[in-house]
Parts: structure tokens; C-alpha cells; sequence
């Protein structure tokens, strides 16, 4: 599904390189984790992925079911199945949130030559997933993410993904901020979405959210750099030894 | 001190066209001794003073010298304008068209006469009087009005249905005026609207004076959508007696030469001003927002918020001037000023001022520039939203969230279709 070789990339504004060399590969129905300590450039991957204007890529190939898609802005990747789940969702007053899912899941539908839904069809869809993410259809009158609680903003980018069935999903340390409770609905609705033709890559800290959305893959980012790849029990042995002997091994 | 003060002021084409046509309405112009001696007085001081220019200064940024170029000759007759539909369901409608009011209009519970039946009388002449030397505005309409509606809602009365004072007009001169007097504790919604139905020039200008009795709270709507070609002079002068409040809402989207003054006077203990106004600016054209707002008593509040989108080569102004008497303690006022360019050629000048006499009073005035939230663009288009979609999307949202300020649902879904139209037209 997805598969990035030897990406490079640097900061559009000040030429600072963060990802150095990066190679991945995620296929239809896998999940992978990416982990790796601070600043080790999991959050700029995410960004890449999905176009950020900030960034620019220099050197590699990001590949979406054998195509490149480093050539086409935002609009175009989200309409060809690249969902991001910001670490941190903006608050857009004045953008009222059943407006934007409607106008966000038309414009996708547009772009695949498919037909806009109707209103009706729409609300029962926007209804029926966030009744699943237990999300109250009062919160959806609000802006789009104003005055949302940090709990509700991630359930409202666990919504929209439900809604716009994107082929790669992107979760930017979704567990930021997070109780235990807030935690687990988001991860049932993560997993609700697993198929085989979708595939998931979840950027975290720590073990915690794995131990709710279960990988299949697990890989070490480091200096913009995989630089060890391992099932779930890798996870369990970063969070049990920290990063120091993994990346002192491999340095 | 000035050599030049003696000199005559040479005319510039659109003052001589004034002055022309004035000398051509003589006798026709409804007033009766009184009203037309003061209409004389007033002719009299534009074509000594001439248009204002950059040099006074409440004109320094709408030099309406040079701005006006040409002033369009009156239409007399043979006009075709119909009425439109109004802006909210269900809003009772007092139709001017072409400048002449519909005196067949009633309204159940409310005092209606039309503007030309003062002037006749003479009740209307000290109303036409100019603030000052600078006074534009004053001095050409109160030389040209020809009609509109005098309106006073009694004490206690709410009026359900918003009132919509709809002047349409096509190519020519229109000046019209709008009194109203809002008895104590009356409540109403007026919008005054101001539209062009054809797209031949016009020269407009039109005054409102409201006068608020203690408690009353009333909503004024100003919604002025002018064609491409027109000049529009408007002003509006407010009094807020005790415990009052009132809600000014202004939205300019139209019109070449534009200039909405406010001259609010805070009168009456416990009252509340709030200006909120929306410019729209597009093209090669010039828009002015001018305030004066006196906080004559203690106790008393105001806020303006005031969001401007400009394209292509549009410039815009606000010029905001709070002014707090020596015995006005606890005003609390607050205005701010907020910007979205979209383009490199236009531009807009903020001037806020406060003159503040009392010592215990909070006021503040803020004001920002800039352009789209990268964050935001980036956000929606992240969910697959095409960029020009969702740079309309948050230029909408930039000034709807004024607009839902108004919390009437039907009034706030109509300006914003007014606004979104306007978008799409112009984005």
C-alpha cells in the first residue's frame, strides 16, 4: 500500500534536514507503530505524507499503490485515501462542523468522479458514526473544533476518518492527552475501521495506545531514520528498556 | 494666517454638477420656507468649502474631492424599479423606490409618516442641519432630500417582525432620511437597506437619526449592496438614553465610493452600543467606516468589532473615535479592527482614537492584518477540501462569526447568504 524509499527531507523555511534516509514499507491491512523519542522527525513523517506546505522533500519516493504522490497538494492525497489524525486538531471558529464533514466528504467523493451524497444520506452516516464514538450530535453544531475538550477534538479526527474511509490512515500520536476512558473509545474506533485493504500507521510515544490498537509492525524512527523494525514485542521491550540500547546498538 | 482662505474654491466637475442640480430642482424640492431657506444655507456652504479634501482631517483617507469624479444627473421619471423581495421572511417592508416612499405602508402598532410630509410641514428642518464645516454628508443630502420614513415606536411596544426600509433604486440621485424614535422600553429589528437594481451609476445619500428612549433595545441592520459604478454617503446618528441598548450591525458589500459615518452619542446611564459591521471589498473601489462615539455619562458600555475582506484593488477605512467626558466613570468601551488581505494591491487604513477625560474607566482598541491561517488551509485541505474551496470557506468564516453574533436564525442565515453571494462573485 504504502512504501517510502530513501526519503529526505528538510524544513521549507530554514534548509534543517529531519528525515534522513527513510525507508518503510506498510501493506494493505497491516498496521504498523512508528515510535521513536523526541524529535526524532515521527511527526514531520506524518506531515509529509500528507502534503504540509512547511516541509520539502529532497531526495526519495513516496509511493501510494505503486504511485508517487509527492507531486499533488492535500486536497489531492486526502482524495486518494491519505487521512492524517492531527496530534493536534485546529480550532477554526466561524467553520460550523457539519458544514465542513459534508463539504470534506463531498469534495473527496467529487474528486473519484463519485456522486455527492444528499443531505439525508450525509446526516445518517454522520449520526450512525458518532453514535460508535459516543460523540453527542450537539458537539456538531459547535465551529469546527471550538471549545472542544482535548478528548473530543480526537474523537472528532476518529469521526471524520470514519467518514471519509481513507485507504492509509495517519494517527499523530492520538494518545496525547488522552484519559484511560477517552483512550479506549478512540481505539475501538480505530480498530472498527481495520480491513483488509486499509492499512493504519500509528506514531506514538509510548506502549500504552498499543496495548489497544494492536500492531503488526513495530518500527524505531531515530535521527529521520528506521533504524529497527520488530513485531508488538519490540514495543514491549522499548517500554520496558527505554530507546538508549536500541539506538546505541544500532549507532 | 491663509492667503488662500479668501480665494474662491474652483469647482471640481462633480461640485458644479451639484450646484447645477440644485439650481435646476428650485421650487421642486419639498420643504416649506423654512426647510428651503436652510437647504439654500446649505448649497451655499458646500460651494464655498467645496468636497472635502485629504487635508481635513476627518476626510484624510476618502478624499471625497478627488474620489468623486462625476456626480450622475437625476433621473426624473420613466424609471422601472420594482420592489424586491425583503432580506427575512416575513420582515414588513416600507418600500422606497427611487427615492420617493410608498405612503400607503402602515405597520400594526407602529407611527409611520413619510419623510417629504415633514419637510412640507417644516417638522423635519431642524433634523437637516450639518455637525460641523466638515459635515459632507449633511450638507448634500440636506439639500437634496427628497423623501423616505419618519418612524416612532410608543413606549412598550415590541415590534414581532422586523422592519425593512428597502431603498432601490436605479442610475440617477437618490437622498433619502430615516428618523426614528424608539419609545421607552420599546423593542424592534430594523434593516435598512440600500440596493442598486440596475447597473448605471448613482449617487446616494442618506441619513438616519435614531433616537433611543431609556430601556428601549433595538437591533439596526445596514446593509448596503450598491452597484459597481455608485457613490454612497450615508451617516447615521444615535442617542442612547438610560438603560437602552442597541445593536448596529453594518455590512458593506458594494458600491465605488462608500462612506457609512456613525455619530453616536451614549446619553443615558446603563446603555450599551455595539457595532459590529462586515466590509466586503472588492475591485477598484473605496470604502469608509467613520465613527465618533461619545460616552457622555457614567456607566455605560460599548464594543465595535469590525472585520474587513479585501481583493483585488480595493482600499478600506476605519476610523474609530472614542471620546469618554470628564464625569463618564466606569465607561467600559472596547473596539477592534480586523483585516484578511487577499491581495497585494488593496489595502485599508485603521485610525483608532480615544480622547478619555475620566480617570476610572476601561477602554481599549486593538487592531490585526493579515492573511489566511496557514494552519486552517492546511487543516482542510487535509480532509481532501480544494484550496480555493477552503480559502473561501475561511474567509466566510471569518466574518460569519460576527454575523452569528445576531443570533436571530433567520437574519443571520440571510446576511450570510448575502455575504457567501458576495464571495463567490468577487473570491
Amino acid at each position: 500500500m504504502l512504501e517510502i524509499k530513501n526519503l529526505h527531507a528538510r524544513i521549507a523555511e530554514d534548509g534543517t534536514e529531519i528525515i534522513r534516509g527513510l525507508n518503510l514499507t506498510v501493506k494493505a491491512g497491516e498496521v504498523a507503530a512508528i515510535m521513536g523519542p523526541n524529535g526524532s522527525g515521527k511527526s514531520t513523517l506524518s506531515y509529509i505524507l500528507s502534503g504540509r506546505p512547511d516541509y520539502e522533500v529532497t531526495e526519495g519516493e513516496v509511493l501510494l499503490n505503486g504511485e508517487s504522490i509527492l507531486e499533488l497538494d492535500p486536497a489531492e492525497r486526502a482524495s486518494k485515501g491519505i487521512f492524517l489524525a492531527f496530534q493536534y486538531p485546529v480550532e477554526i471558529p466561524g467553520v460550523a462542523t457539519m458544514q465542513f464533514l459534508k463539504v470534506a466528504m463531498n469534495e473527496q467523493r467529487k474528486a473519484r468522479g463519485e456522486a455527492e451524497l444528499t443531505t439525508p444520506d450525509f446526516i445518517r452516516r454522520v449520526k450512525e458514526a458518532a453514535s460508535e464514538l459516543k460523540i453527542d450530535m450537539d458537539m456538531l453544531k459547535r465551529p469546527l473544533n471550538v471549545g472542544f475538550s482535548g478528548g473530543e477534538k480526537k474523537r472528532a479526527e476518529i469521526l471524520q476518518m470514519a467518514l471519509l474511509e481513507p485507504l492509509l490512515c495517519v494517527l499523530d500520536e492520538t494518545d496525547s492527552g488522552l484519559d484511560i476512558d477517552a483512550l479506549k473509545i478512540v481505539a475501538d474506533g480505530v480498530n472498527a475501521l481495520k480491513s483488509p485493504d486499509r492499512a493504519t500507521i500509528v506514531i506514538t510515544h509510548y506502549q500504552r495506545l498499543l496495548d489497544y490498537i494492536v500492531p503488526d509492525t513495530v518500527h524505531v524512527l531515530y535521527k529521520g531514520q528506521i533504524i529497527r523494525t520488530g513485531d508488538k514485542a519490540l514495543a514491549l521491550e522499548l517500554e520496558a528498556n527505554g530507546y538508549a540500547d536500541i539506538i546505541g546498538r544500532a549507532a | 494666517m491663509n492667503m488662500q482662505i479668501n480665494q474662491p474654491v474652483r469647482l471640481t466637475a462633480a461640485e458644479t454638477a451639484l450646484v447645477e442640480a440644485f439650481a435646476a430642482q428650485v421650487g421642486e424640492l419639498p420643504g416649506n420656507g423654512a426647510v428651503t431657506g436652510t437647504r439654500d444655507r446649505l448649497l451655499d456652504d458646500l460651494k464655498r468649502s467645496g468636497l472635502p479634501t485629504r487635508r481635513i482631517e476627518s476626510w484624510h483617507y476618502t478624499d471625497l474631492k478627488n474620489l468623486l469624479r462625476s456626480v450622475p444627473e437625476r433621473v426624473v421619471g420613466g424609471v422601472s424599479v420594482d420592489p424586491i423581495a425583503p432580506l427575512v421572511e416575513g420582515a414588513k417592508v416600507l418600500s422606497i423606490v427611487q427615492g420617493v416612499a410608498d405612503n400607503r405602508a402602515t405597520i400594526d402598532g407602529v407611527e409611520l409618516s413619510v419623510f417629504r410630509d415633514q419637510l412640507a410641514d417644516g417638522s423635519a428642518v431642524a433634523g437637516l442641519a450639518a455637525f460641523d464645516k466638515d459635515d459632507a454628508i449633511a450638507r448634500i443630502n440636506g439639500s437634496f432630500v427628497r423623501d423616505g420614513f419618519a418612524l416612532s415606536v410608543p413606549a412598550d411596544v415590541a415590534v414581532e417582525q422586523p422592519i425593512e426600509l428597502q431603498a432601490v433604486h436605479g442610475a440617477g440621485q437618490v437622498h433619502t432620511r430615516f428618523p426614528a424614535v424608539f419609545g421607552a422600553r420599546s423593542k424592534a429589528t430594523i434593516i435598512e437597506r440600500h440596493c442598486a437594481v440596475t447597473e448605471d451609476a448613482a449617487l446616494v445619500s442618506s441619513i438616519s437619526d435614531l433616537t433611543l428612549q431609556d430601556g428601549a433595545e433595538i437591533t439596526w441592520i445596514i446593509l448596503q449592496t450598491q452597484g459597481a459604478d455608485d457613490t454612497h454617503l450615508g451617516q447615521i446618528r444615535i442617542s442612547l438614553g438610560t438603560d437602552s441598548k442597541l445593536r448596529l450591525f453594518i455590512v458593506n458589500a458594494g458600491g465605488k465610493l462608500v462612506r457609512q459615518e456613525l455619530r453616536v452619542e451614549v446619553q443615558g446611564e446603563g446603555s450599551e452600543f455595539t457595532l459590529r459591521a462586515v466590509n466586503l471589498l472588492g475591485g477598484d473601489t473605496h470604502t469608509d467606516v467613520t465613527m465618533v462615539l461619545g460616552h457622555n455619562v457614567p456607566h455605560t458600555s460599548s464594543t465595535e468589532i469590525i472585520r474587513n475582506v479585501l481583493f483585488d484593488k480595493a482600499s478600506g477605512v476605519f476610523q474609530g473615535m472614542i471620546k469618554v467626558a470628564p464625569d463618564a466613570q466606569k465607561t467600559d468601551a472596547k473596539m477592534a479592527c480586523n483585516t484578511l488581505l487577499m491581495s497585494d494591491d488593496a489595502d485599508f487604513s485603521v485610525k483608532p482614537e480615544l480622547e478619555i477625560f475620566a480617570d476610572d474607566v476601561i477602554c481599549g482598541h486593538g487592531a490585526t492584518v493579515s492573511d489566511i491561517d496557514r494552519n486552517h488551509l492546511f487543516y482542510l485541505m487535509a480532509r481532501g477540501v480544494p484550496e480555493n474551496r477552503a480559502r473561501a470557506m475561511l474567509v466566510n468564516a471569518f466574518v460569519a462569526e460576527i454575523v452569528e453574533e445576531l443570533e436571530e436564525e433567520k437574519l443571520v442565515e440571510a446576511l450570510e447568504g448575502v455575504i457567501s453571494d458576495w464571495l463567490e462573485k468577487h473570491a
